[in-house]
């Protein structure tokens, strides 16, 4: 033999028993620890090459800045790798299952991205001559087309930006419509489940909000409802299908009352994907709902928006709607009907709600979205939300109190409580027993009326095989709270942090950054 | 049905373990004239990618875009060059399909990079602290104006003259619910703001004054006497950004006394989108933390003492305090908000600045060019990077004109305030960095024969 | 010196014709960590049931309420620095304001010590 193994490299397997040494870098592998952008750059570090300026006389008034901004640059390549390595401390649906109620984190598809990012749309300007943007203003049109015969509406206001900014759409709406009619009714009914914008936006309007208590079976409860209608009551908010996960049987009943007794319903729209296709709220007598482009038809979360929240009208509240908005004339040509034409188009609106012409990136993905699945797909897509998540509600009932298990079939999220956990474990203990295991936990605390909720929303972009292992997941979890296991009041143990201390940073808030010295000069 | 995983047979075995004979057992509680018996007609049934795709790209083609022809739009939203990083960034999955970071522990990429974008925009505007985004520069806004109410407990806001007619029409619309009163003005087109008439309006009924910096028709101006007069009445001053990239070259509103400083952030990192989705920037005094809109995010620790974010004083917000909210809004605009941010860390202070440098020095030249057609009149003695022009005759018929020849070429002031007379020959006319020499040229030649 | 409580879980101890109010331990222990408390300012004139003073644990924010009508002597500034203190010791240093009752015959309606606990037990 010669050369016996000349490098030495002699693989082996090492001994698996041996517990972790702390790292030099606090490193794990491919978990990366990353300091802060202010930490790591300099004042005098650019990632971009720009041309020199040509020298000119400065006309800036004589507030030329002296001061340093105080910025941080970064090369290209630092800049990519800090958000890169940020970008790996997060959940996201592209990772794994994602059922936080009421929010429809449902897949994402790739075409939207790549539609929205076509020039046509993503690089013109909100403020071109109409004849320059025909096609960008066919995308805003086809959408309220598509979207006002999905819900069987009269009109749609495309421009509000969430659905919080639908919300208040919907509400200035009718008290325009009152307004208009001389009629001074000043109190909004919502129910006790509802989303907490509800009551925010119809306070804002300068309405006073009064709670709709719920049945038992956690439904609006018709009767107490009926009682308080009068000629005070502007309208009802109502969220359906519900909070709970269940469809208002009594709408259409609600919606004749409230109109009988001279108000308005408003439909909150979060909650559309179990319905889509298979019901339209204008069937069911709702005056004005928002769709959250960012549930329902799948435009991105981006980590928190920006989100849009166009919101179908009522003939009865159509004329109210937000300007601008978008017409179509015969001849295919389209216009925008702004504040100049407003006076002869849309003599009663009442306003505008945000500068220019609303989420356009976003109207492009929904509209995607939209076309992708057609009107038989997007059938499907409240069916299978809601089979998943009755398949879930069915699978986990015998772990975990389903408190309105015996109302029915729930639409498209289940609800458990945390009745029968071990004394001392909650809730949150068995969220973050769930990131352990790989999974974006469901939306907890919310619905308020449930003690310690828990909100399951699988949506339709999950198989089989995800839902069975969520479900087992979950199970073991659940098993583990109810029987004490002190582990779990640990948990998250495998996420980049562990439990982060809440009551510190509300307390002594550090909302910026500051240099260390700075920090010690303060105190 | 690319989009659905579930096959038949998993729908059947998934029935079967519920116990519901078919999916219309799940929809009982519809009430049976309310249930469709099948997809709505008049709509088209699913269609493939390709099929998607093209109709888009026909739309696409119907539209102007900036790249492809000399371009001089601004007024509140404003083409600039984004390194394609930034939108390789935000196309991460990630971050793209993150939801808000309700979950500390698996979000801390989001909440880390919200950190860094308060401390980015608080020290742009010479501010504190900043909030994690609102929905765009005009609800933002608005927001200012509720927010000075809630500190001052009065309700008179008086409104530059300058500031964006659109951001206007935002607080006038929201102001005829909740009583406030709204000093306002349109400009004159002339070098001289109206901070003469916002001086004498400050008494001691006023909750603020809202001033834009740069404004609409492109001046500068110095707001240090804005802020002591507001002060001296116990009203604050409120400063619009509407164009981020000139507080490279100018003060910051903050260091000349404003108390809040918001913003449109869509200038560096987003793009122009026809409109939106943009992003609100919100900044103010360490001291109104409690009355600021929006969400928050700040440092902790957690449990083994390791730095960390989370979303913080969300007592403020309405999934808490419901109608006892200090706003209705449940979101940030935070993938926008991440697009700014990542533009700027690229940037940093060398490159803002010198961007800043560039597009002044182009703008200067622009105008210089502009106005060597006869009966041209630039109208601003100072701007950053854009200005507006008087022209001999109605602009907006020239702007139609300019667009046949397949020049954006800025923005008539009829258009933004139509109907008045006095303002209808303004133009609008902004030059960023992406405008070369030979774009100046063909816009003031076109423009030269327009008018002959 | 007495001490009566409310259903909404404040107490009020009574010296003469002036009082302290703060909330009760059971309460601070429902709110969890409390991270902020809005105390009023002297002179603010106090109507029975009404809105006193705001108090926040981090996932919740409650009112609290004016247990009997009258005008504040004073507030607790030191709960704005240490909020903390309502968690600590809820019914002793971190009180929430002092005031001038308006009408003592209010009090009746209270519970004392007794009745309130079994009020808790019952909860």
């Amino acid at each position: 033999m010669n050369a016996i193994n000349q490098s030495g490299w002699k693989p082996e397997m090492g001994n698996a028993g041996e517990t972790a040494p702390a790292t030099y870098t606090g490193n794990k592998a491919l978990m990366l620890e990353e300091a802060l952008i202010f930490e790591i750059g300099t004042a005098a570090t650019t990632g971009v090459d720009l041309a020199d300026a040509p020298k000119v006389a400065a006309r800036l008034g004589n507030l030329e800045r002296h001061r340093d901004i105080g910025l941080p640059g970064l090369s290209e390549p630092e800049t990519v790798r800090h958000y890169t390595r940020l970008s790996r401390q997060n959940y996201a649906i592209d990772l794994g299952f994602f059922p936080l109620g009421s929010c429809t984190m449902k897949h994402n598809p790739r075409l939207n991205e790549k539609v929205a990012r076509m020039a046509g749309f993503a690089d013109v300007h909100p403020l071109q001559p109409v004849e320059t943007v025909q096609g960008a203003l066919a995308v805003i049109n086809e959408l309220a087309m598509w979207l006002i015969q999905l819900t069987g509406m009269h009109g749609v206001a495309m421009t509000p930006k969430a659905g919080a900014h639908g919300e208040l759409c919907g509400i200035l709406c009718i008290k325009a419509a009152l307004a208009a009619r001389g009629d001074p009714r000043s109190v909004i009914l919502v129910p006790e489940s509802a989303h907490g914008t509800n009551p925010a936006s119809a306070a804002f309007a300068g309405f006073s909000v009064e709670n709709i208590p719920a049945t038992s079976e956690g439904r609006v409860d018709l009767a107490a409802l009926t009682a308080r209608l009068g000629p005070d009551v502007a309208g009802v908010m109502i969220t359906n299908p519900n909070t709970c996960g269940l469809f208002e049987r009594d709408m259409k009943a609600i919606s004749d009352a409230v109109h009988a007794a001279g108000g308005y319903v408003y439909c909150d729209g979060a909650n559309f994907n179990a319905i889509v296709g298979r019901v339209r709220p204008g069937d069911l007598g709702i005056d004005a709902m928002h769709i959250n482009l960012h549930k329902t038809f799948s435009t991105p979360h981006g980590g928190g928006g920006p989100g849009s929240g166009p919101v179908v009208l009522s003939e009865a509240l159509s004329p109210y709607g937000p300007l601008p908005y978008t017409a179509r004339h015969a001849d295919g040509h389209y216009t925008l009907i702004e504040e100049e034409t407003a006076q002869e188009c849309h003599p009663h609106s009442f306003g505008r709600m945000t500068a220019f012409h609303g989420q356009m990136g976003m109207f492009t993905r929904a509209l995607s979205y939209i076309m992708s699945h057609g009107a038989d797909g997007l059938r499907q897509v409240a069916e299978d939300a809601v089979l998943n998540a009755n398949y879930i509600l069915r699978s986990l009932e015998d772990v975990l109190e389903a408190p309105f298990a015996d109302s029915g079939p729930c639409m498209h999220e289940a609800l458990f409580s945390d009745n029968g956990l071990a004394d001392g474990f909650s809730t949150l203990d068995i969220a973050k027993g769930l990131i352990d295991e790989g999974y974006h936990p469901m939306t907890v605390y919310f619905p308020l009326v449930v003690h310690g909720a828990m909100l399951v929303e699988p949506t339709e972009t999950e198989s089989k095989a995800t839902l069975d292992q969520f479900i087992g997941a979950l199970r073991s979890v659940a098993e583990r709270a109810k029987e004490g296991d002190p582990s779990l009041k640990s948990a998250p143990h495998h996420a980049p942090r562990r439990r982060l201390d809440e009551t510190q940073a509300a307390r002594k808030p550090v909302l910026v950054w500051r240099e260390p010295e700075q920090l010690v000069a303060a105190e | 049905m690319r989009y659905l995983p579930l096959t038949p047979s998993d729908r059947q075995a998934m029935l079967g373990a519920i116990g519901a004979k078919s999916i219309d057992d799940l929809f009982v509680d519809v009430p049976a004239q309310a249930r469709l018996d099948g997809p709505i007609r008049g709509l088209p049934n699913h269609a493939s990618e390709m099929a998607v795709e093209r109709h888009f790209s026909t739309l696409a083609r119907k539209n102007m875009t900036a790249s492809q022809h000399p371009f001089f739009l601004g007024a509140g939203a404003y083409k600039h060059h984004v390194p394609a990083s930034v939108d390789h960034i935000i196309q991460r999955g990630e971050f793209l399909t993150a939801y808000t970071p309700y979950q500390p522990e698996i979000a801390q990429g989001t909440l880390q990079m919200l950190f860094e974008f308060q401390t980015q925009v608080a020290r742009l505007f010479g501010c504190d602290v900043a909030n994690a985004s609102m929905y765009d520069g005009s609800t933002a806004c608005w927001e200012a104006i509720g927010m000075a109410g809630r500190i001052t407990k009065r309700t008179k806001a008086v409104l530059s003259s300058g500031l964006h007619p659109h951001y206007v029409s935002v607080a006038k619309t929201m102001a005829q619910y909740t009583g406030d009163t709204l000093d306002t003005a349109l400009p004159d087109l002339s070098a001289n703001t109206d901070s003469v008439r916002l001086l004498d309006a400050i008494d001691g009924e006023t909750s603020c004054v809202v001033v834009q910096y740069p404004d609409i028709l492109g001046r500068i101006e110095d707001l240090s006497a804005i802020a002591a007069k507001a002060h001296e009445h116990g009203a604050l001053l409120i400063a619009v950004v509407t164009e981020p990239v000139a507080l490279g070259a100018i003060k910051a509103p903050g260091d000349m006394g404003a108390d809040i400083v918001v913003g449109e952030g869509q200038s560096l990192g987003v793009g122009l989108q026809f409109g939106g989705p943009y992003v609100g920037l919100f900044a103010c005094k360490e001291k109104f933390v409690r009355q600021m809109p929006g969400r928050l995010c700040g440092e902790t620790v957690d449990a083994q003492g390791k730095r960390g974010f989370v979303l913080t004083l969300s007592t403020r917000e309405q999934h808490i305090r419901r109608e006892k909210a200090t706003s209705n809004i449940c979101t940030n605009s935070g993938l926008c908000a991440l697009a700014f941010s990542v533009h700027l860390t690229l940037l940093g202070e060398k490159g803002l600045r010198g961007l800043a440098q560039l597009n002044h020095a182009l703008a200067v030249q622009a105008a210089d060019r502009l106005t060597q057609i006869a009966g041209v009149e630039l109208v601003n003695e100072s701007f950053f990077n854009e200005f507006t022009l008087k022209l001999p005759t109605e602009a907006r018929p020239v702007v139609r004109a300019l667009a046949d020849r397949e020049i954006l070429g800025g923005v008539s002031l009829g258009r933004l305030y139509p109907g008045t007379d006095a303002l209808s020959k303004g133009l609008v006319v902004a030059v960023t960095e992406v405008v070369t020499s030979e774009d100046v040229e063909t816009f003031a030649v076109a423009l030269q024969e327009i008018l002959a | 010196m007495t001490r009566y409580f409310t259903e909404d879980h404040e107490w009020i101890e009574v010296d003469g014709d002036s009082a302290t109010v703060g909330i009760t331990h059971y309460a601070q222990s429902q709110l969890g960590d409390i991270v902020f408390a809005e105390v009023p300012a002297a002179g603010a004139t106090l109507k029975k049931g009404g809105d006193a003073a705001v108090v926040e644990s981090v996932k919740a924010a409650s009112d609290v309420y004016a247990p009997v009508s009258g005008t504040v002597i004073e507030g607790n500034d030191a709960l704005e620095g240490d909020p903390a203190l309502v968690n600590s010791d809820p019914e002793g240093e971190g009180w929430f304001f002092k005031l001038t009752l308006s009408d003592s015959s209010e009090l009746d309606s209270l519970m004392n010590a007794a009745a309130y606990q079994a009020f808790v037990d019952g909860l």
